[in-house]
């Protein structure tokens, strides 16, 4: 299900917590296991389930719970933009709207070609930075304008 | 402990204990819906808000640990401010559905709006809809409704021991669901409907069939395992419609398994029986009582004369009532025969005359929570047992230690200590391994009658656990399950059990099959020992096979059904064809008519008055909820009838509590006659060298009685799944058949065509076939050899 260099990341989570304490490995191995798959399957959730010994449905309580986890295909780069209030104060709408108009679709939407999908963010703690967008859970792009958005998705696109 | 004031009332409270314990001590009523007191605190309705003094803000009566001096107030503006709020946020997402809800009348939330809630709204905008879920044929949904209480997903995790549902999503979109669309299939889910403080989830078989109010409340007893659950029977217009539990602690607490709660859509069967029928020139009939009452005599009476009283036998369920099972064995015995026996499902009856007294549990049920350790031997824990297996769940997180000695590997949902799965032949020597092992750690001398069993056997590693585990934790017990008392060596195991019980100080019994296991020992339903051997149930069906003379010719069934309730149906239901007469009381129409020749439509036991005595020797009686179907009698009257018809004396019973009387005098305790030892009894060693496929055949959970057999709604639950072939996969690779394969199975004349399925938790070499299915009832023996081929 998983590769082996997945399960030896997910090996070296537990290996942080007590032996009888598996399960609070979990949001690191979805997070592993989202690395690799690109989203959370119900297999995949299953397949956590069973390696760290807990329900399934414990699993996908966790992997609803959290907006990072991935619960359908996304296209190539998932874009997160914060609109919660100190963004929105900064701007955070505009950055949206701006991206919205460029990649021609709306939140939780994909472009034809497979490479965007926007999806509406909350408080990633960086309001001093705001307005901020996330590219991939990963990348974290602060003070957007939009020139910088412009060179963002020219960056990724190619 | 520590004392605090709640109201201005004093009240002492354990340490640790919360502010609800408090007040339920003092009986004051706190305002909730999450908490539950056999459940963990959740603490997430805030229903319960309090006011503390010194508190800056109200607190959580439930979650709120006692501390000294400490000042509640649950009436103050404060407290009821604050639930009010939480009342308004609760009720802006609820839907107004009263009138439609299953719910209405017994709902919490409902008798809690009409304290706390506002007459009017302030909320004007859009509510939210959450769509329904399937979780199977027992709980309906209406999502909308729920207020994430999470009472039915505690319940799974603590107290079915598997979480199947589970809350999903966040805040606005938090629901509760299983995963991926899965059915809930605990055996105990029917309680999620009990704990729902809403209508989120309510009965699918009771849906919008009654409202609540309608129903009229009576007490009665499950008619099903050994436990004898309490009921609620709920009635309308003379129909059950539906069961709820009725708190007793020392029983079933407050839950009820599924099979308890929703067996009764059986007594509204279709198949029930309404009329007397008798078979006159291979002709079935329907008659009236006078008549099918003077044809079964005459029937009786003529086989009498013709074969001579010993001919005659008597059958019976041990799910009868004590008073049906006395006047039988009273019929019987004034017809001249001692044969009568209730145990249809055991093979081994060489215990019979080394028996001290009736076998029982050996302890209470409520002993069982305290517990340190156990072995339990030869059990479909889970499904023979629902509430003893939870109780032992609840134990062993107090630190109880779990031994399981099985042929089967299921899943008990809680902690194993030590397990040992071994095929049903080698039952035998995995105890006497125990015994030794017992033996050798308590430098003991063997008894002289099992030397040459424990000399025959090592004490391998795991056996030396058990039996550390016995000797070191006390209290410990060891209790023999279904198929330990189904299986042919039962008496081995027992002795060898009494044999481990002695030596490592435990108490041991038997979890008892069927409501009345114990008390049909206590009416005489078995057969006689001292003057004149009566045949058991074994030899009456020609099961034993060693015994020359041939089974009887006449045969009075009562609530029975040779197919699904024998150890062989097979053989069972040929003995009965070839039969002359035979009389069956039953309030099922099912195959009698193939066999016998008069049947007589007999009250289930919501129909009539009666008592059962549960596994651990209690008493309980009931009475008739509604009144007999139809013409249905209740059976303790027929059989009154019948012995007034052959003139016998001492019939002439007005009420069945006469009968109990004559049973048990008020002033006989029957705890003195309940003794699981056996006198000395020689073992034989068991040849383990054969090496032919040998058949696991459990009863299916919802096939143990002709009750539930008939349940509709738990007919289409994954327990009552198509049997299927299990065999580990070593066992599939040597027989060339892989998993999902239909194969015949054979056993003695009789063949099944079934599906081959995968179990690793199986011992090697073994087939586990269920019995007592209409898909395998042309086999045999329950344990025994069997043959798979791949078709």
């Amino acid at each position: 299900m998983l590769s082996p260099e997945s399960l030896k990341k997910i090996d070296h989570e537990i290996a942080k917590y007590p032996i009888d304490k598996k399960q609070s490995a979990v949001m690191s191995a979805l997070a592993i296991a989202q690395d690799e798959k690109g989203w959370l399957a119900n297999e995949t959730m299953n397949f956590v389930a069973k390696y760290l010994g807990m329900p399934p449905i414990a699993v996908y309580e966790v992997a609803t719970f959290y907006n990072m986890y991935n619960l359908e295909p996304l296209g190539e780069y998932k874009i997160t933009v914060c609109t919660n209030l100190p963004c929105a104060l900064s701007g955070g709408n505009d950055v949206a709207n701006y991206v919205k108009k460029k990649l021609s679709i709306g939140f939780n939407q994909t472009t034809a070609d497979g490479k965007f999908t926007l999806k509406e963010g909350e408080c990633m703690g960086a309001c001093g930075d705001a307005p901020v967008l996330l590219v991939n859970n990963k990348r974290m792009c602060s003070f957007m304008t939009n020139d910088m958005i412009d060179q963002l998705l020219e960056e990724l696109s190619k | 402990m520590i004392n605090i004031e709640i109201d201005g009332q004093q009240v002492s409270v354990p340490k640790g204990g919360t502010v609800m314990d408090g007040a339920k001590e003092l009986g004051i009523y706190i305002p909730h819906f999450c908490y539950h007191k056999k459940l963990s605190i959740a603490a997430n309705c805030r229903m319960c808000l309090v006011q503390v003094e010194k508190a800056p803000k109200p607190l959580p009566a439930c979650a709120t640990p006692v501390m000294e001096g400490m000042k509640v107030f649950t009436r103050s503006d404060q407290a009821i401010t604050a639930q009010k709020g939480v009342m308004e946020f609760l009720l802006i997402n609820h839907p107004l559905d009263c009138p439609i809800c299953d719910q209405g009348g017994e709902c919490q939330l409902q008798d809690l709006a009409v304290g706390y809630g506002a007459g009017q709204s302030r909320y004007t905008e859009a509510k939210r809809v959450v769509v329904n879920k399937n979780f199977g044929p027992l709980i309906s949904t209406d999502m909308t409704r729920c207020i994430h209480c999470t009472r039915c997903v505690r319940f799974g995790q603590e107290i079915a021991g598997i979480m199947e549902l589970g809350m999903a999503g966040r805040g606005e979109h938090a629901e509760i669901l299983s995963f991926v669309g899965n059915s809930v299939d605990s055996e105990l889910s029917g309680n999620m409907i009990d704990l729902c403080p809403v209508g989120a989830l309510v009965s699918k078989p009771f849906r919008y069939s009654a409202r609540t109010w309608e129903l009229s409340r009576r007490k009665s007893i499950s008619p099903h395992c050994g436990l004898g659950s309490n009921l609620v029977v709920q009635v309308k217009h003379n129909r059950v419609m539906r069961v709820l539990p009725r708190e007793n602690e020392a029983i079933n607490e407050c839950w009820l398994s599924d099979k308890d709660r929703f067996s009764y859509e059986g007594l509204n069967s279709e198949d029930r029986l309404t009329k007397p029928m008798i078979k006159r020139d291979s002709q079935w009939q329907e008659c009236d009582w006078q008549d099918a009452l003077e044809f079964a005599v005459h029937g009786i009476k003529t086989v009498k004369e013709k074969y001579g009283a010993g001919k005659i036998g008597a059958l019976t369920s041990p799910h009868s009532t004590i008073e049906e099972l006395y006047l039988l064995q009273k019929l019987i015995r004034a017809l001249g025969s001692e044969n009568i026996d209730h145990r249809l499902r055991q093979s081994d009856f060489r215990l019979d005359s080394q028996l001290q007294g009736i076998p029982w549990l050996g302890t209470s049920i409520a002993a069982i929570s305290e517990l340190k350790s156990v072995l339990i031997v030869g059990s479909t824990l889970r499904k023979d047992h629902p509430l003893i297996a939870q109780r032992i769940r609840q134990a062993v997180k107090r630190g109880l230690q779990l031994n399981i000695v099985n042929p089967i590997g299921d899943d008990l949902l809680t902690d194993v200590t030590n397990e040992v799965i071994v095929a049903p032949n080698a039952l035998v020597t995995t105890m006497a391994e125990i015994l030794k092992a017992v033996t050798v750690i308590k430098n003991l001398q063997v008894a002289d009658e099992l030397k040459e069993v424990i000399s025959a056997v090592k004490v391998t590693d795991i056996a030396h656990k058990i039996a550390t585990s016995l000797l070191q934790e006390n209290p410990a017990a060891i209790y023999l399950g279904n198929m330990a008392q189904h299986h042919p060596d039962y008496t081995d195991i027992l002795v060898l059990v009494q044999h481990i019980a002695e030596a490592a100080e435990a108490q041991f019994g038997m979890l008892g099959e069927a409501a009345n296991s114990l008390g049909a020992y206590l009416a005489g339903a078995v057969p006689g020992q001292v003057e004149s051997a009566g045949l058991n149930a074994a030899q009456m069906l020609g099961n034993d096979l060693k015994r020359t003379s041939a089974p009887c010719q006449g045969y009075i069934l009562m609530n029975m059904e040779p197919e699904y309730d024998s150890h062989n149906s097979q053989q069972a239901l040929k003995v009965l064809k070839d039969a002359e007469f035979v009389i069956s009381m039953s309030s099922y129409k099912g195959t009698a008519s193939t066999y016998a020749d008069v049947i007589l439509p007999i009250a289930p036991f919501t129909e009539t008055s009666g008592t059962y005595i549960n596994t651990e020797g209690r008493v309980q009686s009931f009475n008739g909820v509604v009144s007999p179907l139809g013409e249905t009698r209740p059976a303790w009257k027929v059989l009154r009838v019948l012995g007034n018809l052959l003139e016998f004396n001492g019939f002439d019973y007005e009420a069945s509590e006469q009968v109990r009387a004559e049973i048990i005098p008020e002033e006989k305790d029957i705890n003195g006659r309940l003794n699981n030892k056996l006198k000395s009894f020689v073992i034989s060693v068991t040849d383990q060298s054969n090496t032919n496929l040998q058949r696991i055949g459990e009863v299916p959970i919802y096939q143990s009685d002709p009750i539930v057999r008939r349940a509709e709604s738990l007919q289409v639950t994954s327990d009552a799944a198509t049997p299927r072939a299990w065999m580990c996969s070593a066992l599939l690779d040597k027989l060339n058949i892989s998993a999902g394969d239909k194969v015949k199975v054979k056993q003695d004349q009789g063949e099944a065509r079934l599906y081959a399925a995968c179990d690793d938790r199986l011992p090697p070499d073994c087939v586990r076939v269920v019995s007592a299915h209409s898909d395998t009832i042309a086999l045999g023996a329950m344990f025994g050899e069997i043959l798979v081929e791949k078709l």
